[in-house]
């Protein structure tokens, strides 16, 4: 821990969040451009239908309506591209359908775009909408993922009689199969991932801006990769070359991954900016943020795991359909298999591992990555088995784990899914959470809850994930169409103030904090002579965004290596003026100094030397102090950890409450802890919503039931306790500030915590396991069906 | 169109408005105060809450019509200048934000619940603040800020 008020390991109080206290916050839908004009979306209403025709006559007339938009009028455009192709297990490439910006033909989700309304107002534009006739030829829904694929449904679509987008495997399956065969104990369990929607509480906005001066283009988007969404909706579906199209995410108010896609609303209008000659806005209500944004999860799964006498893993072997939804989202195909297969061997030694995963393509919204994605999914299905193995060996559930660790000494940590592990200690963070969570004092608290009726549970889980998500090479060798580095531009300024741009996006994670805290310690300067500037293609020259807990881990060190050569420079400068060797001098605390010697110079001195440079190397070097850099890592980086929960159930009404929840984490170096603990304690609720109360209900004509607040069960202040959390820390090997990430651990860990509380509160009734979510009326029904 | 009249952070505003202009749309794209946010369109989520008549009211679930004549105060009108709120201070104090959506209204009904109960339990906290959903907070350090500003509102 850094003692400096401002530094690495100091709990700064956010630099952000005057402008927010004060709601003096820039969002998306609080810029308001010279003649804006309004776009409203007419959605299907149908989950799979054809579309026979659309009038938009009657709309067309209505007041202060100015166009209405088709397919027709994108036909010059591509449609939507998928960021990364999985092969199949024969190699052939995924089924990849055209994603149109606006439904040809056919629309395939309820929610699915037809047509636009361009309005005066925003009110018109939605009257207007209401007001577009489509005439549809309904066709029958898929829903189900077993009924998708078993031959006698529909198809989404004619490329995928079957609705298979892929067919992938990872693992030997044949030696997999051999270690169960030699098994003492192999321990099954099927289970759904539930289907859940990522709610970021700003809904989607987008502002298009086309200037007939230049033929410049503007896009203000809620985005999480601004330069992500250039790249993809310039080259891919407008033709708008990168010098032509600004990309503008500015605040924008929480992704959880959501966020991280390109969207049909943002080429809807750019390309009706330039149509119209005048700015068009959309924003979205909730209920079409329901019915577009991507959701997460949606897995069915059945795993096996094979154990010996004394509960050591000898395999794993699982069979997963990965719901696609109706359409390929940017990131989408790799989240089941390389976010997901390559976790499944956690913080254990498990020596075999196979996994199956079938994609499959549904009449509901596009599922892509969510807060963690594949990796809760993975987490989930370990840490359940697990459990039910432990239970079934009659072993602690933290015994068997204790068993089966990697230990400290042997990392780096090859495993047979493909990751090299680089550092770790899980019975730190095992032990760290038992005795937080007084594990060892259960049965007395259990007892005491008995007297007033009630069933105590405790559960476990223990956590790994990959974050800081690269290298290059790696994620392109298995399909991803985009490198994963980051890039940082450190600015100092004349008179010594300092500019960041980085590449990555804070939507609520508190980069301009924690990042400045970065740079005031690496370059002695004061916090407040540092600006870190984000989100704006226009201003920085190039990023790949915040998802996956990459921003620190990738583009944290992105500005360590920009920070290198500007001290690397400026010690040149300052050799110069000090009439000394370069190799002599020696950068600390803000001064640039000569070893050995009293001679020194300040930093802001010789920031304005390279930039009034009357004494100056120029033989040597370029005037100014600016340095950009680009870093591409060596490898993931591999937070984990361990998590406890305890619960109450009343048998009476199935209603279970969440007593505590323990995180103990290793996210390596940590920059500002108030931050770093104010995202696990976001992602516990996350994964605690997922585990007691979110989930996308589609009935079987492919209506999404839960398309509101009024139905769609947030978890709000009383559903949830306070927290206690801990950090150990082993320091990620191959960067250089030694740090892994902590965006999504919460969201990870906790939801096989809190089923396995569940499943260990009703042991007395036999019962095996609770499908997520597992809401009052799912609890009270398995009581009474184990009592019948 | 209908006209309208009301007092909003201090100030007398009028203006004519279509009869279906929900309050909150009035603020934010009539008056231009957007730190009163919508999340939800359905008052469930409470980024919209605003004080009238010196008490929460979510203005997504109010016609602006309906506050003719009232004193309305916004997030926007809360502290003045530099200066902050009691409670905006605790909320930065206890890092009880993050991405700031929910913020303002998160602020404006915790002022409310303040005013009404000087001193809440943690558990008077959760349940006050039951009608504003935060997505990224966990509600942790928005509970410990509630608490703190409740004290620094008694002082």
């Amino acid at each position: 821990m850094n003692d400096s008020v401002s530094g690495i390991g100091a709990r700064v109080l956010r630099r952000e969040d005057f402008r927010f206290i004060k709601g003096q916050g820039k969002y998306v839908d609080d810029i308001v451009l010279p003649r804006q004009t309004y776009a409203a979306i007419v959605r299907s209403t149908h989950a799979h239908a054809t579309i026979n025709s659309i009038d938009s006559s009657a709309a067309a007339a209505m007041p202060g309506v100015l166009r209405v938009l088709t397919s027709a009028d994108f036909e010059a455009f591509g449609g939507l591209p998928c960021g990364w192709l999985v092969n199949n297990q024969d190699g052939s490439p995924m089924v990849e359908p055209k994603h149109p910006i606006l439904a040809e033909g056919k629309v395939r989700h309820v929610g699915d775009p037809i047509a636009v309304v361009i309005a005066n107002s925003r009110g018109q534009a939605r009257d207007a909408a209401d007001a577009v006739m489509v005439d549809y030829g309904e066709l029958p829904a898929v829903v189900n993922m077993k009924s998708a694929i078993a031959g006698s449904a529909a198809s989404v679509h004619e490329e995928s009689a079957n609705n298979i987008c892929f067919d992938w495997a990872l693992g030997d399956k044949a030696e997999v199969d051999a270690a169960f065969a030699g098994a003492a104990h192999v321990t099954r369990l099927e289970f759904i991932n539930n289907r859940v929607s990522p709610n970021a509480m700003e809904p989607r906005c987008a502002i298009g801006n086309f200037d007939t001066s230049n033929g410049d283009y503007t896009l203000y988007t809620t985005s999480q990769n601004p330069h992500v969404i250039r790249l993809l909706m310039g080259a891919f579906v407008l033709s708008i070359p990168e010098h032509k199209l600004r990309v503008y995410a500015p605040d924008v108010g929480g992704g959880f991954g959501s966020k991280i896609y390109h969207y049909a609303e943002e080429a809807i209008v750019t390309v009706a900016a330039k149509l119209m000659r005048r700015p068009v806005k959309w924003t979205s209500d909730r209920t079409e943020a329901f019915i577009s944004d991507a959701h997460g999860r949606d897995h069915v799964t059945t795993a096996e795991l094979a154990l010996d006498a004394d509960g050591k893993f000898l395999g794993l072997r699982c069979d997963t359909l990965a719901n696609m939804g109706a359409y390929l989202s940017t990131f989408a195909p790799c989240v089941p298999t390389y976010l997901h297969a390559t976790l499944l061997a956690g913080q254990y030694k498990t020596p075999l591992i196979y996994a199956h995963v079938r994609a499959v393509f549904t009449n509901t919204v596009p599922v892509d990555a969510y807060r963690g994605a594949g990796r809760p999914e993975a987490t989930y299905l370990l840490e359940r088995i697990i459990d039910k193995a432990a239970r079934e060996m009659k072993i602690d559930p933290a015994e068997i784990r204790r068993r089966n660790f990697i230990q400290p000494d042997e990392f780096p940590y090859q495993t047979p899914v493909a990751l090299v592990y680089d550092t770790g200690n899980y019975e730190a963070t095992l032990s760290a959470a038992l005795a937080a969570s007084d594990y060892a004092g259960f049965e007395a608290r259990k007892a005491e809850a008995k007297s007033r009726g009630k069933l105590r549970g405790i559960g476990l889980s223990c956590y790994i994930e990959a974050c800081g998500i690269a290298p290059s090479a790696v994620v392109g060798s298995l399909g991803a169409r985009a490198g994963l580095y980051e890039a940082a531009t450190i600015r100092v300024n004349p008179t010594g103030s300092i500019s960041v741009l980085t590449g990555s996006h804070s939507h609520g994670q508190g980069h301009e904090t924690t990042f400045a805290q970065v740079v005031a310690e690496k370059l002695g300067q004061p916090i407040e002579n540092i600006d870190i500037v984000h989100g704006d293609t226009a201003r920085i020259p190039f990023g790949m965004g915040t998802y996956g807990s990459r921003s620190i881990a990738v583009g944290g060190e992105a500005i360590v290596k920009a920070i290198d050569k500007i001290v690397a420079k400026g010690k040149k400068i300052a050799a110069h003026l000090m009439e000394a060797s370069s190799d002599d001098v020696v950068f600390e605390g803000g001064q640039f100094k000569v070893a050995g010697t009293d001679k020194e110079i300040d930093f802001g001195a010789v920031a304005l030397t390279a930039y009034v440079p009357h004494n100056f190397p120029f033989e040597e070097l370029e005037p100014g102090l600016e340095e950009t850099a680009f870093y591409d890592p060596a490898n993931f980086t591999y937070p984990a950890g361990s998590y406890v929960c305890e619960v109450e159930i009343d048998p009476e009404t199935g209603v279970v409450e969440v007593c505590s929840m323990h995180a103990s984490d290793d996210f390596g170096e940590i920059i500002n802890p108030m931050i770093v603990e104010g995202q696990v304690h976001g992602g516990l609720v996350q994964g605690i919503g997922q585990a007691l109360l979110e989930q996308a209900v589609y009935d079987d004509s492919g209506q999404l039931l839960t398309a509101s607040y009024n139905d769609y069960t947030m978890p709000r202040a009383d559903n949830v306790p306070s927290f206690t959390v801990d950090n150990s820390v082993t320091a990620c090997t191959h960067n250089s500030l030694g740090v892994k990430g902590c965006g999504e651990a919460g969201a990870i860990g906790s939801p096989p915590a809190v089923i396995n509380a569940i499943v260990d509160a009703l042991e007395d009734y036999g019962i095996e396991h609770i499908e997520m979510p597992a809401t009052p009326r799912k609890v009270w029904r398995a009581i009474h069906e184990a009592k019948n | 169109m209908p006209s309208v009249s009301m007092t909003v952070n201090g100030q007398a505003v009028s203006a004519e408005v279509d009869g279906r202009t929900l309050l909150a749309d009035f603020i934010r794209e009539q008056l231009y105060l957007t730190g009163t946010h919508i999340g939800c369109d359905t008052s469930q989520c409470g980024a919209c809450v605003v004080h009238v008549n010196g008490e929460a009211a979510k203005s997504c679930t109010m016609l602006a019509v309906q506050a003719d004549g009232c004193d309305v105060t916004t997030i926007e009108g809360l502290s003045e200048g530099d200066d902050l709120h009691p409670m905006q201070t605790a909320f930065r104090d206890n890092h009880g934000l993050q991405c700031g959506f929910c913020t303002p209204g998160m602020i404006m009904s915790a002022v409310d619940l303040a005013q009404r109960n000087p001193n809440p339990t943690e558990a008077e906290i959760r349940k006050g603040l039951e009608g504003n959903i935060c997505r990224c907070t966990g509600y942790h350090n928005i509970v410990k800020a509630v608490a703190q500003g409740a004290a620094n509102m008694r002082s």
